[in-house]
C-alpha cells in the first residue's frame, strides 16, 4: 500500500505538516461559522421564550422527554464510537476504524429514526405549523411559534446529521481501503470534530426544547 | 473569455496559456483563473445593477411617476440594491483581486483549498442565477432590506426566490472567508511573519473574519423569512406574536458588518496603491494593520444604529451611538496614515494613484457623514432620507468602486501581461470622479431637506437637485463604460508589460507578467518587511 | 414652486437645536474633508516624482502623531455623541401634559383621530406653542411618521403603539411623509401638517363635526363589547378595576411589574391571558382580537385614560366644556348594577 501521506499531499502544500495544520484549522473555522448559524436561531428562540414563557413552556411539555433522552444518549454514544474510530486509526488498526465508523453512522441513523418518529407524532397531534396546527390552549399562538423553532432547529440539525452520516460512510470505505494510516488521518480527525460539534448542538437543543418544560 | 490567448514572445507558459480550452477554465483550481472567472461575473452583475440605477435616476428626473409605474420603481430599487450589494460589491475586490493576489503576496502556490475556491464560484453563480431568475420572472419589491411584515405577508413578488439566491451565494462568501483565513494562517512563505505581511493581506484577513462570522446570520434570517412566507407562520409578524423588530435586529447584525466587508477590501487596495505610488512604506504600518482588525471587530457591535427610530429603547440607542463613534476612529486613523504617507514621498500621478487619492477624499466625506448619522438627535431627521443614500454611496461607490478600479489598473499588467492606455484611463478616472460627485452630493441636500428614500414621486421643490443627480449618473455611467472598453482592447493590443512596471515591492511583482501557474519557481524565503524600498533599492534600480 | 431650496424649514422647538448641531457637524466635516483634500493635492504636487529612479526617505511612523490623531478625533466624537444624545432625549421624551392625537397608519394613508372626535386623512392640524403627542399604530406593515420641518420621525409598527411628540413654533403648512418603505404607494403616503395660532386651532376644532369626544366613543364601545359586565366601575366586579388604573403599576404573576399604559391596555384587550395578573390566577377574559379595529382600540384606550387617576384632566370636547364624568352615569356604575346593553361575551 503506497504511503497515504504522499498520495494525499495536495499540490498547494509544501509539506504534510502544512496540510495537516491547514485541514484541521479549516475545520475549526467552519465550526465557528456553524456556531453563528445555529446561534442566530438560538438567539431568536431565546427572545421569544422570554416574551412568551407560558406558551413556550406548554410547547416544551408536549415533547417526549423519554425519546429526547434516548436520542441524547444515542448521539453521545455515536461520538464515543467516532472517537474510538479515530483512536484506532492512530493505532494503525484501519479495519477496526472502518467498523467503528460504520457503527457511528448506524447510530446516527437510529437517532434520525427516533427524530422522524417524533415528527410524525407531532403531526398526528396536529402540532405541525404551516401544515396542520391546532391547539385549544390560550397560548396557542406562542405554542405554534415554539413548534416553528422546534421543527426549524431540529430539522436543520437533522440535515447536518444526514450530511455527517454520508461523510462517515464514505470515510469508512476509505479507511477500509487504506487511505489513512497512523501518520496521516487528518481528514478523519476533521470529520470527528464535525461530528462532535453536531452532537453538542443536539445537547443544547435537547436543553431548550425538552428540559425547559419540566419544571412545572 | 477567449479560449486561445495570444501572448507574443512568451517563452515559458503562464497561467493563461498553460492550459487551453473552455474546460480548463471551468474546471480550474488555479486561484488566478478563478479570480478572472469572478471578474467576469461581477462585471456582468455590475452592469445589470447599473442599468437599474440608470432607470431609477431617469424616473427621478421628474417629480411624477411617469417613466415607470410605482410598483416597477419599487422593484428597480430593490433589485438594484440586491444585485449591487450581494452580487457585485461583496465579491468584487475579495474574489477578484483577493483571489488573484493573496497567494502571491504570501509566497504560496495557491490558496489553502483550491477546489473549495472553484466550488465557491459555482455556488455564487448558482445563487446569482436564482436571484436573476426571480427578477426576470416578476421581480422583488421589498427593498434589499426585506423588512417584515411587508416582505413576508404583504408583498406579491418573488421574495422567496430572491432570498434563496442570496442565501445560496452567501455560502460562497463563507467559503471564501474560510479559505482566506486558512491561507493566511497556514500558507505563508518561510520568514513571512504577520507583521511583514502587506496591508492588502491584513485588510482581507479582517474582511474574512466578517465573512465567516456574520454571513451565517444572514443565512438564518433569510431562511426564517422564507419559512414564514411559505408556511404562513408569523415568526416576524404579528399573527403568532412575532416581532418585526427582531427581524431588523437579526438582519442588521449581518448587514452592518457586511458594509465593512464591502469597504475593507477597498482599503486593502488603497494601502498598496498609496505605498507604490509614493514609493514609500505606509506611514504607521502597524496602526493600519490593527485598525483593519478593529474595524472588523467593532463593526459587529453597532448594528442598532440602523434602528434609532424603529421603536427600540433610548438606552440601547445610546449604546449603539457611542459604539458607532468608536468604529469611526480606526477608519480615521487609516485615512490619516495614508495621507501622511505622501509626505516627502515620490508621488507619481498614474491612474491608480488618481483613484487612490479620489478614494481617500470621497471615503472621508462618506465616513464623516456617518458621524451625522451616529448623532442620535440628527439621525431622527435624516434616517430613511436621501442623506443615508448619499452616505452609503459615497463609501460604496466613491470608496469601494474607485478602489476596485484603481486596483484593476494597478494589477492589470500582472493579470494580463499588458498595460492599459494611460491617457484615456486618466480621462475616465476624472469622468468617474466628477460624475460621482454630481450624482451623489445633491442627495445629501435632498436628505436634510426631508426627501424620503424609496420614493418614485416627490414634491416639486426637490426637482432641481434630482435633475443634477440624474445628470451626474449619466456621466458616471459613461465613466464606467470606458474602462470596460479599453481593458478589453488592451488584452490584445496593449503594450506588453514588464514584470514590475511600477517598481513596487511585494512578492507578486517578483514574477513574470502574467505569472506562471504555480506563481513561484522556488518558494521565496522572506526576510524583509512589507514596502521595504530601502532593502530593495538595488533590485528596483532606485537611488 | 420649483425654486431651489437649500435650507429646511424650522418650525418646532427641537428643530432649532437640531439646526445648531447639524451645522456644527457640517462645519467640522467641511474642515476635515477639505483639510485632507488640500493636503493630499498639495503634497501630490509638492512631492511629484522628479526623476524615474528617485527613492524618497522611508518614514516608518510616529507614535505621538498616531496618538494625537486617534485621541483628538475620539474626544471630538464624544462631544458629538453627547450633544446628539441630549437632543435625542429631548426628541423622545414628551412633556407631561401634551395634547394627544392618535394615528393609525395603513397602506397607503394616515388616519388621524383627535380626542375631541375629529378624524382626518393625511392631514394634521395642531396649535403652535403646545406640545403634541402622537400615539401611533399600523394596521398592516411598518410605516414611519415624518415631519421634516419639525425634525421628528418615528416608525409606526403593527400590533404595537409607538409615540412621537413635538411643539410647533411657526404657523404654516408642512410636509408629512411616510419614511419607511411600505409597498406600492409608499411615495403617495404623504400629507400636510397645519400649524395654527391657538385661537385659529380652537376655531378649527369647533368647526369640525364630530360624533363626540374619542373617550365618549370609547365609553360606548366599552358597553357595546360588554366590558362593563365584568369590569364594574367600583370594586364589586370579579375583574380588575379599571377606574384609576391608567398609568399605575400592575403586578404580574411571577413578580414582574408593568405600567398600565396604552400598549398594556391594547394588549389586554387583544391577548388577555398573555400576562396573568397577581390575584387573578385564571383569566376568564375573552380575547377581542379580530373583533375590534385599531381605531376602536384607541377609543377604548382613550376612555380608560379618561377614568384613570388623572381623570380631572378630561379631553377637551368641541364645545369647550367637559362636564361629563365618565363611569358614573346612571345605570352604569354603582353596586348592584346589572348588565346593560349588548350580549354577554362568550366564556372560553
Amino acid at each position: 500500500m503506497s504511503n497515504p501521506q504522499q498520495l494525499m499531499l495536495r499540490e498547494q502544500y509544501g509539506t504534510p505538516e502544512q496540510q495537516r495544520e491547514s485541514v484541521t484549522f479549516g475545520m475549526w473555522i467552519f465550526l465557528a461559522t456553524e456556531v453563528m448559524f445555529f446561534g442566530g436561531l438560538f438567539m431568536a428562540f431565546t427572545v421569544y421564550r422570554v416574551l412568551y414563557p407560558l406558551g413556550f413552556d406548554e410547547g416544551s411539555k408536549d415533547m417526549s422527554i423519554v425519546l429526547g433522552s434516548i436520542n441524547t444518549a444515542v448521539l453521545i454514544t455515536s461520538s464515543l464510537t467516532m472517537a474510538l474510530a479515530i483512536h484506532s486509526a492512530s493505532m494503525a488498526k484501519l479495519k477496526r476504524a472502518s467498523f467503528l465508523l460504520l457503527t457511528t453512522a448506524f447510530i446516527g441513523l437510529v437517532f434520525l429514526a427516533i427524530k422522524f418518529t417524533e415528527y410524525y407524532q407531532h403531526y398526528e397531534a396536529h402540532k405541525a405549523p404551516g401544515v396542520w396546527f391546532e391547539s385549544s390552549s390560550p397560548h396557542a399562538n406562542a405554542m405554534e411559534l415554539f413548534y416553528v423553532f422546534y421543527f426549524a432547529m431540529t430539522g436543520l440539525h437533522a440535515i447536518h446529521m444526514i450530511i455527517g452520516i454520508t461523510l462517515v460512510v464514505i470515510f469508512a470505505v476509505r479507511a477500509y481501503c487504506g487511505s489513512f494510516n497512523s501518520e496521516y488521518h487528518t481528514p478523519l480527525e476533521a470529520l470527528g470534530l464535525y461530528w462532535h460539534f453536531v452532537d453538542i448542538v443536539w445537547v443544547f437543543l435537547f436543553a431548550i426544547f425538552y428540559i425547559s418544560g419540566l419544571h412545572t | 473569455m477567449s479560449t486561445v490567448v495570444k501572448i507574443p514572445t512568451a517563452e515559458t507558459p503562464n497561467y493563461l496559456t498553460e492550459e487551453r480550452g473552455i474546460l480548463s477554465w471551468l474546471l480550474t483550481t488555479d486561484h488566478k483563473r478563478i479570480g478572472l472567472l469572478y471578474l467576469a461575473s461581477v462585471t456582468f452583475f455590475f452592469f445589470i445593477g447599473g442599468i437599474f440605477a440608470l432607470l431609477m435616476r431617469l424616473e427621478l428626473a421628474t417629480p411624477e411617476t411617469d417613466l415607470v409605474s410605482p410598483h416597477t420603481y419599487n422593484e428597480l430599487f430593490s433589485m438594484h440594491g440586491i444585485i449591487m450589494v450581494w452580487f457585485f460589491l461583496i465579491p468584487s475586490i475579495p474574489n477578484t483581486l483577493g483571489n488573484f493576489l493573496i497567494p502571491m503576496m504570501i509566497g504560496a502556490k495557491d490558496l489553502a483549498y483550491p477546489k473549495l475556491n472553484l466550488a465557491s464560484w459555482y455556488i455564487y453563480m448558482f445563487g446569482g442565477i436564482v436571484a436573476l431568475y426571480s427578477m426576470a420572472r416578476g421581480g422583488v419589491d421589498t427593498g434589499w432590506t426585506f423588512y417584515t411584515p411587508f416582505s413576508t405577508i404583504y408583498s406579491n413578488t418573488y421574495v422567496v426566490g430572491a432570498a434563496l439566491g442570496i442565501f445560496i451565494s452567501g455560502f460562497a462568501s463563507i467559503l471564501t472567508g474560510l479559505n482566506f483565513i486558512a491561507t493566511i494562517h497556514c500558507m505563508r512563505a518561510p520568514g513571512l511573519t504577520w507583521f511583514k505581511l502587506p496591508l492588502f493581506v491584513w485588510s482581507h484577513y479582517a474582511t474574512s473574519i466578517i465573512f465567516v462570522l456574520a454571513t451565517p446570520i444572514l443565512a438564518v434570517v433569510l431562511l426564517m423569512i422564507a419559512v414564514e412566507r411559505i408556511f404562513q407562520v408569523g415568526i416576524f409578524s404579528a399573527s403568532l406574536g412575532g416581532d418585526p423588530v427582531l427581524f431588523q435586529h437579526m438582519f442588521w447584525f449581518y448587514s452592518h458588518p457586511a458594509v465593512y466587508i464591502m469597504v475593507l477590501p477597498g482599503m486593502a487596495v488603497i494601502s498598496e496603491l498609496v505605498a507604490a505610488f509614493s514609493r514609500k512604506r505606509i506611514f504607521g504600518y502597524t496602526f493600519v494593520a490593527y485598525a483593519s482588525v478593529s474595524i472588523a471587530v467593532i463593526g459587529f457591535l453597532v448594528w442598532g444604529h440602523h434602528m434609532f427610530v424603529a421603536g427600540t429603547s433610548v438606552y440601547s440607542a445610546m449604546y449603539f451611538s457611542l459604539l458607532s463613534y468608536a468604529v469611526a476612529v480606526p477608519s480615521a486613523i487609516k485615512v490619516f496614515n495614508w495621507t501622511a504617507t505622501l509626505y516627502k514621498g515620490s508621488i507619481s500621478w498614474d491612474t491608480p494613484m488618481l483613484y487612490a487619492i479620489g478614494f481617500i477624499g470621497l471615503f472621508t466625506i462618506g465616513g464623516m457623514t456617518g458621524l451625522f448619522l451616529a448623532a442620535l438627535g440628527v439621525d431622527v431627521h435624516v434616517t430613511d432620507t436621501y442623506f443615508v443614500v448619499a452616505h452609503f454611496h459615497y463609501i460604496m461607490v466613491g470608496g469601494t468602486i474607485m478602489a476596485f478600479l484603481g486596483g484593476m489598473h494597478y494589477w492589470w499588467p500582472k493579470i494580463s501581461g499588458r498595460m492599459y492606455p494611460e491617457g484615456i484611463s486618466k480621462l475616465s478616472a476624472l469622468t468617474v470622479f466628477l460624475g460621482f460627485n454630481l450624482t451623489f452630493f445633491p442627495q445629501f441636500v435632498l436628505g436634510y431637506l426631508g426627501m424620503p428614500r424609496r420614493y418614485a414621486a416627490y414634491p416639486p421643490e426637490f426637482q432641481t437637485l434630482h435633475v443634477l443627480s440624474t445628470a451626474g449618473a449619466t456621466i458616471l455611467g459613461a465613466g464606467y463604460l470606458m474602462p470596460l472598453i479599453y481593458f478589453f482592447w488592451s488584452w490584445h493590443y496593449g503594450p506588453i508589460a514588464p514584470p514590475n512596471p511600477w517598481r513596487a515591492t511585494g512578492l507578486e511583482w517578483r514574477t513574470p507578467s502574467p505569472p506562471p501557474k504555480h506563481n513561484f519557481e522556488v518558494t521565496p524565503v522572506v526576510t524583509q518587511k512589507a514596502y521595504d524600498y530601502d532593502a530593495m533599492k538595488e533590485e528596483l534600480g532606485l537611488v | 414652486m420649483n425654486s431651489l431650496q437649500l435650507l429646511p424649514q424650522t418650525a418646532s422647538t427641537v428643530a432649532t437645536e437640531w439646526n445648531w448641531l447639524f451645522w456644527m457637524l457640517v462645519a467640522v466635516c467641511f474642515l476635515v474633508a477639505s483639510g485632507i483634500a488640500i493636503v493630499l493635492v498639495y503634497w501630490a504636487f509638492r512631492y511629484h516624482r522628479k526623476s524615474e529612479n528617485e527613492l524618497p526617505p522611508q518614514i516608518e511612523g510616529n507614535i505621538k502623531i498616531e496618538a494625537t490623531w486617534s485621541i483628538i478625533p475620539f474626544v471630538i466624537f464624544l462631544g458629538m455623541f453627547g450633544w446628539g444624545a441630549h437632543l435625542y432625549v429631548r426628541i423622545e421624551k414628551p412633556p407631561v401634559n401634551a395634547r394627544e392625537i392618535y394615528v393609525v397608519a395603513k397602506q397607503w394613508m394616515w388616519k388621524l383621530q383627535y380626542q375631541t372626535g375629529q378624524r382626518e386623512i393625511n392631514t394634521l392640524h395642531v396649535p403652535i406653542g403646545e406640545p403634541i403627542r402622537l400615539v401611533m399604530t399600523s394596521q398592516d406593515v411598518i410605516h414611519s411618521f415624518f415631519i421634516p420641518a419639525f425634525r421628528v420621525k418615528q416608525d409606526v409598527l403593527p400590533d404595537r403603539y409607538t409615540t412621537l411628540w413635538f411643539e410647533a413654533t411657526k404657523p404654516g403648512k408642512y410636509h408629512l411623509f411616510c419614511a419607511e418603505y411600505c409597498g406600492t404607494k409608499h411615495s403617495g403616503m404623504i400629507g400636510w401638517v397645519y400649524a395654527m395660532e391657538p385661537q385659529d386651532f380652537q376655531r378649527w376644532l369647533e368647526e369640525g363635526g364630530s360624533e363626540g369626544s374619542l373617550a365618549s366613543t370609547g365609553e360606548k364601545l366599552f358597553h357595546q363589547f360588554g366590558c362593563a359586565n365584568c369590569h364594574h366601575f367600583d370594586a364589586s366586579g370579579r375583574c380588575p378595576l379599571l377606574t384609576g388604573l391608567y398609568g399605575t403599576e400592575v403586578h404580574l404573576i411571577g413578580g414582574k411589574t408593568v405600567v398600565a399604559d396604552e400598549t398594556y391596555i391594547r394588549e389586554k384587550i387583544l391577548h388577555p391571558r398573555g400576562q396573568p395578573i397577581e390575584g387573578y390566577l385564571e383569566s376568564v377574559m375573552p380575547t377581542f382580537a379580530g373583533q375590534v379595529s385599531e381605531e376602536q382600540l384607541l377609543a377604548l384606550v382613550s376612555f380608560i385614560k379618561a377614568i384613570g387617576p388623572g381623570a380631572a384632566a378630561l379631553p377637551r370636547s368641541s364645545s369647550g366644556t367637559s362636564n361629563v364624568q365618565f363611569g358614573q352615569q346612571k345605570g352604569i356604575a354603582g353596586p348592584g348594577a346589572t348588565s346593560i346593553s349588548g350580549s354577554r361575551p362568550k366564556d372560553r
